[in-house]
């Protein structure tokens, strides 16, 4: 590898390889950059925006930009902690979030990213969208009210199971997710706990029947070290490959 | 009466059937596909949505996905009468929204509401396009201008006795061209085919062509202004991808953008200066296949533009072998949008064309090198093209000879607002926007929208500065405001207007919009303080610099320039410079004092305290 392939984040060298992203790079690199929609065995598309750096200047989401020899990028810097924040303010006033309540608290990224960012507060006005859940599964609940429109499911559910069961619907602040079922209910579709799609929900939308508190509350995942201190779980799969 | 738990009857099968006929059952037409059926059937039941999907072999979520994000597509009825008021800001200023009100008390019914028996909704939809002409209704997607108190007094007897639309008076649908100064495109007589043999005689490449139209240094009209001959030049480099390599071009007839009219009367004048347009670039970068894509609610234009299309083909000018020449085949072919604003930038266009939702992509990268079907595409705005057949009839000279050094040619405005003579507007590059209202007979005027409310407001200081790509680039609109118009009214309009067409993609655009919508509506409630002013230059920074697209960024541009240019009319909205918090605390003890019976100073807060 020669030398040239590196970049600088925040005075840190980063070397990456050919066809790695911002994110990949710095990730492989063990330089954690807050994300949501971003997962490290899919096609990264870049709406969540909570991985936004300066790349020689100018604002570009990490996840969607290849990374260059001799880019200089800013991450850990006032104004981008600044909007990474307002992001997950927004995200947190979009949905219905009650963490005390939720059976993914330690384990929910947009939780661990609050805390991360020191989103100590709320910030605007709550927007108390009416999201009524779908129990008809039998082995798995559907919470709307905690989705953040990532996406992941859809994508894994497409991509790897090959199922189509999730997908958006609706323009805006009005879209949401849908099943691939005329009732609308996933009872309906050919969904299975088995699915890959069931298991990359960040947040609590997505959650297995009659499994509850299985791991005591404190001890959850990021109980123990906030979330950058994972760096090492959200890996490449395969350095350099993008899936 | 509800399809909803019955499955689709026969009646609906065969409708869907013929539809899904006519289209191949090619899920790329999912957009025409779900027009048509609901233009038979009212609107796109679960049933109806599941057997399209079966239809065209997709997966039933992709289908109901698209059909979810088209604000003309209906998943529950609309009821057999639906009226959508324009509700742009020029419809607001000639009395919208009191026409509206009282067609909704005559029909006992609440906005947005749909009629118990199921007959009729009445709501608002974006910008109709006929700011001259105004206010403009969309009665079951077909457009009528210049309502009134009368008309709305006859049109609720015509819903009632449920006289069918084909009967209604023919003159609600007539749309003026109103041009009122014309140039090198609106009057031009050049005859069809003639840009085309033009090109024929230069040379056998077209590369002759591409070189003229470079050298006129035409750049795009549909508002970034990216050079036409360089885009041209890239997409005819642009190798194809897989077996099916093709070249494609699309004009995007989306007009969109508030206060924009000006490609609805290209379309109706100069179809064939438009056409004859694509046909160049098709030559030029060897396309065989084009689309226009006509934004929905132009949709009484789908027939007139669909009989210019058989003219040429009859004449040899689309089709085979095009004026004789062999291999130069081209066939374009109208696909309608169904509201959404967002499709006019041009990669969600090309995703609507595919059949799905009107997002951006990401990029790069571009539509010249991965477009339609992935395949090299040129996406260019309805007057670009009319320009291209110019050039290439005309030449590059010839044309420079119109504009200013820094832009070519001419710009079409479509003016409209407080001026005695809002319409059409042709000039070379380089006119003064004081003398755009001088000669639209604008009196007293205090502030002008160009180019919409993605572009820029100037107040009366800058109306020496010009409409060129240099001082004050357009796409086209220009919305004029008198003295007595109440700027903060205009840009509220403007804020609710992109928080209805953000695509959601993106959180800071599908959040952001909203709450500034909900920031300058509490300002309008008498609710606000200076801290929202802040709050306000916050989420348009995140906006700027972190949404996905054009959308995102330039919504905030009315609030960003007006609070520059116009502050007194925020400020004296602001009822304390203080906190003030969402909601008005004395209104919230409106429930107690009646409870208890009482109204006296004890009872309100203020005296409180």
């Amino acid at each position: 590898m020669s030398e040239s392939s590196s970049f600088i984040l925040d005075d840190q060298e980063i070397p990456f390889m050919p066809g790695q992203s911002v994110m990949q790079a710095a990730l492989a690199a063990g330089v954690f950059i807050p994300h949501l929609c971003y997962h490290p065995e899919f096609r990264p598309h870049g709406s969540c925006k909570l991985c936004t750096v300066k790349i020689n200047g100018r604002p570009a989401t990490s996840c969607t930009t290849p990374a260059a020899a001799g880019m200089e990028v800013e991450s850990n810097t006032p104004e981008i902690l600044d909007k990474r924040r307002t992001l997950l303010q927004m995200l947190l006033v979009e949905g219905n979030h009650f963490c005390p309540s939720c059976e993914k608290s330690g384990f929910c990224m947009l939780q661990a990213l609050g805390y991360e960012l020191g989103v100590v507060a709320p910030r605007f006005s709550l927007l108390y969208p009416a999201r009524p859940v779908d129990a008809s599964h039998p082995d798995v609940l559907l919470d709307f009210n905690r989705c953040i429109l990532c996406e992941l499911c859809i994508r894994a559910s497409t991509e790897v199971d090959g199922k189509f069961v999730f997908a958006l619907s609706g323009r805006g602040i009005k879209k949401h997710l849908v099943v691939n079922a005329e009732s609308g209910k996933l009872a309906d579709t050919n969904f299975s706990l088995a699915d890959k799609a069931a298991q990359v929900c960040p947040v609590g939308v997505i959650l297995p029947k009659r499994k509850g508190f299985a791991v005591p509350i404190g001890q959850r995942r990021f109980d123990a070290a906030p979330i950058s201190a994972h760096v090492d779980e959200f890996k490449p799969v395969a350095p350099g490959e993008r899936p | 009466m509800s399809q909803r738990y019955m499955g689709t009857s026969m009646k609906s099968t065969d409708a869907i059937n013929a539809v899904l006929k006519r289209h191949g059952s090619d899920g790329t037409r999912l957009m025409q596909i779900l027009r048509e059926t609901q233009e038979v059937l009212g609107w796109l039941s679960p049933a109806t949505l599941t057997a399209i999907a079966a239809g065209v072999n997709w997966p039933r979520s992709r289908v109901e996905s698209t059909a979810g994000f088209y604000s003309f597509f209906h998943t529950e009825s609309r009821g057999r009468y639906r009226v959508l008021w324009s509700d742009n800001i020029t419809d607001r200023m000639l009395g919208n929204m009191d026409l509206m009100q009282a067609m909704c008390e005559k029909l006992w019914l609440e906005p947005g509401r749909v009629s118990a028996d199921d007959l009729v909704s009445v709501d608002t939809t974006s910008c109709t396009g006929m700011c001259d002409q105004g206010p403009a209704v969309l009665v079951n997607y077909r457009a009528i201008t210049r309502m009134t108190t009368e008309r709305v007094e006859q049109m609720v007897e015509l819903i009632r006795n449920q006289t069918p639309i084909s009967e209604w008076p023919a003159a609600w649908f007539k749309i003026e061209d109103n041009i009122r100064r014309a140039d090198i495109l609106l009057t031009s007589t050049m005859a069809p085919g003639d840009a085309l043999r033009a090109s024929f005689a230069r040379d056998s490449a077209a590369s002759a062509t591409l070189d003229e139209i470079k050298k006129s240094a035409l750049r795009g009209r549909g508002g970034a202004g990216f050079a036409t001959g360089l885009k041209w030049e890239a997409c005819r480099n642009a190798p194809g991808h897989g077996d099916k390599t093709a070249r494609y071009v699309v004009c995007n007839a989306d007009e969109g953008e508030p206060g924009t009219f000006k490609d609805r009367v290209l379309l109706t004048r100069q179809p064939d200066l438009v056409i004859e347009g694509m046909t160049v670039a098709a030559l030029i970068i060897g396309a065989d296949k084009g689309f226009i894509y006509l934004r929905g609610e132009y949709r009484y234009l789908l027939e007139p533009l669909n009989t210019v299309l058989a003219r040429r083909r009859k004449h040899g000018l689309l089709g085979e072998n095009i004026l004789g020449r062999a291999g130069f085949n081209f066939d374009i072919e109208v696909h309608l949008g169904a509201g959404a604003y967002v499709c006019g930038e041009e990669s969600a266009l090309i995703e609507s064309l595919e059949g799905k939702r009107g997002v951006p992509r990401n990029r790069p990268p571009y539509p010249v090198t991965n477009g339609f079907l992935n395949q090299p595409t040129v996406v260019n705005n309805v007057e670009t093209f009319a320009a291209a057949a110019l050039i290439a009839g005309k030449g590059a000279d010839w044309y420079r000879g119109f504009g200013n050094a820094r832009s070519t040619g001419t710009k079409i405005l479509s003016v409209s607002g407080d001026c005695e003579r809002p319409g059409i507007y042709e000039y070379p590059f380089g006119v003064s926007v004081r003398q755009v209202l001088e000669e639209s007979g604008a009196h007293n005027t205090q502030a002008v929208q160009v180019s919409g409310p993605s572009g820029i407001c100037l107040n009366r200081d800058e109306f020496d500065r010009r409409i060129d790509f240099g001082d004050v680039p357009t796409a086209g609109a220009f919305m004029i405001f008198g003295q007595q118009r109440d700027i903060f009214e205009v840009v509220r309009n403007f804020v609710h207007f992109f928080a209805h067409e953000s695509c959601g993609f993106c959180t800071p655009c599908r959040v952001g919009t909203t709450l500034l919508r909900t920031l300058v509506d509490k300002i309008a409630d008498g609710n606000g303080a200076r801290a929202d002013i802040d709050e306000i230059f916050h989420i348009n920074h995140l906006l700027q610099t972190t949404a996905h697209c054009g959308l995102g960024h330039t919504a905030c541009n009315p609030l960003l320039d007006t609070l520059e240019k116009f502050r007194p009319a925020y400020e004296r909205r602001l009822n304390l410079l203080k906190f003030v918090p969402a909601f008005n605390l004395d209104a919230a003890l409106s429930q107690a004092r009646q409870m208890t019976g009482r109204d006296d100073a004890g009872a309100h807060l203020e005296a409180a305290q």
